[in-house]
């Protein structure tokens, strides 16, 4: 229900402004998407980017390692959950113990100590399990503030931020302040990985895209996606509505 | 006089000799796995030895990616695989020009990668492959703590010369395959000659934005 509103609101937004020009099937609503992608770019360039490299500058490599440590510790209660809704009952049961072994040993999460113990970091959230399930993405969409997704990881994100654990932290203040950090700690961690996307791209919306998208579907099939088909090859679908 | 001559013929067939195990052994036979794991480590110890690298030198690096990682890509399949269906409406020529341009970009970003991980530890898996198998990926993994180790995947071809890496697929992103769209895109917009324009315009871009930092 929330999807079709979604898709209905997004699609009327989208058609206002469209062109007849050669669209990638996967991003129908480009102009829009690339309206806020502009927005998005500008925000990063002059806030997100300088406070993330003062970050990276100011606090010691050790810090900034126990900092994220934390962060990823809390996220992977649900990281595990994800893993049961999608039936990898052995990965929820791995990530559920390094949430109990970092905890305790770890103190609070400071020290990676399960992933030393054998127990390896996952990469899931509600997008990739909607898509475990047999979700199509859906169109490409870039979300004000948050960036590459579509409309199944948008959905997926809204679970993603019903149930973070930060949720849970009060009062009003230090919330905001953890919310804060994991934000400059994320985008100090992406310092590299953007400065890369940068020299290599023609077209920094197109690269980023396409590569969003490669990027998504190998992490709903964790690594070992299926061939992909040729994009003309409709049969498989079309025998399904018959 | 006579041993003399003995001598050298000896020394001219161990020479030989060593020749035929050799060179070959270096080429042809290193197994692919073998093969990333020796280039990779001897680039990123070079990398960290490096003074004038650290400091920040672009052009020492590409120089020494250039010198040692370039060999072993088939720089041709990589923009053939890149251009997709354009690849065969371009004529000899450009075909040279656009793999040289390509190739430019793609070692420079390689360069960058290369520097950002060389302070994260490495995990090269076992090769899961036939030894008949002339068509492999090689498995790499970047552990960073904190975060889901970074799969760096190297699909390789066995030719005449050993093996050569035609794609890098970095956690599930296949540079080649990511190209594609804005490849055609460009060469549906502008031709083949407009792309590569496009690719010149963002190489000289690169080189003086390095410039500009030297200074």
């Amino acid at each position: 229900m929330i999807r079709v509103l979604l898709l209905t609101a997004l699609v009327g937004a989208a058609t206002g402004c469209a062109s007849t020009a050669e669209r990638d099937p996967r991003d129908p609503w480009e102009p829009l998407n690339r309206g806020i992608y502009s927005f998005n770019d500008k925000l990063d360039t002059y806030v997100a980017r300088p406070v993330a490299t003062g970050y990276q500058k100011a606090v010691p490599g050790e810090i900034r390692e126990r900092v994220r440590n934390v962060f990823s510790n809390v996220g992977d209660v649900f990281i595990g959950v994800n893993n049961f809704l999608q039936g990898k009952f052995e990965d929820g049961v791995s990530d559920w113990a390094r949430f109990a072994f970092n905890t305790t040993i770890g103190l609070f999460g400071l020290h990676d100590v399960a992933t030393d113990m054998g127990y390896e970091k996952h990469n899931e959230d509600f997008g990739q399990t909607f898509g475990r399930w047999g979700a199509p993405t859906g169109p490409y969409l870039i979300l004000p503030l948050l960036g590459s997704s579509d409309v199944r990881d948008g959905i997926g994100w809204g679970f993603d931020f019903y149930t973070d654990p930060l949720n849970e932290t009060e009062p009003f203040a230090v919330h905001w302040g953890l919310v804060t950090l994991r934000l400059i700690q994320t985008r100090a961690d992406l310092l590299d990985a953007s400065r890369i996307l940068e020299e290599a791209a023609l077209d920094k919306y197109v690269f980023q895209r396409d590569a969003y998208l490669q990027r998504r579907r190998n992490l709903v099939y964790d690594g070992q996606p299926p061939r992909e088909k040729e994009p003309e090859d409709d049969s498989s679908s079309d025998k399904k509505r018959d | 006089m006579t041993r003399a001559a003995t001598r050298n013929v000896i020394r001219a067939a161990a020479l030989g000799l060593l020749l035929a195990l050799g060179v070959p052994a270096r080429a042809q036979d290193v197994p692919p796995d073998q093969l990333v794991k020796t280039v990779t480590l001897e680039v990123i110890d070079l990398i960290k030895s490096d003074k004038e690298i650290q400091a920040g030198n672009r052009a020492k690096l590409v120089q020494l990616i250039d010198a040692k990682v370039l060999p072993h890509f088939n720089f041709t399949a990589m923009t053939a695989l890149a251009m997709g269906q354009s690849w065969n409406k371009a004529n000899p020529d450009q075909k040279k020009r656009l793999t040289e341009e390509f190739r430019t970009l793609l070692v420079r970003t390689y360069a960058s990668a290369l520097a950002a991980y060389s302070e994260q530890k490495f995990d090269f898996r076992p090769l899961r492959a036939k030894p008949t198998d002339t068509d492999v990926t090689v498995q790499v993994r970047v552990l960073q703590p904190g975060t889901q180790p970074v799969p760096i995947d190297y699909s390789m071809e066995k030719t005449a010369a050993g093996w050569k890496v035609y794609d890098v697929m970095v956690g599930g992103v296949s540079l080649v395959a990511n190209y594609r769209t804005e490849f055609n895109a460009t060469v549906r917009e502008s031709g083949i000659d407009g792309l590569i324009n496009n690719l010149a315009k963002k190489n000289k871009s690169l080189e003086g934005a390095a410039l500009e930092k030297k200074k």
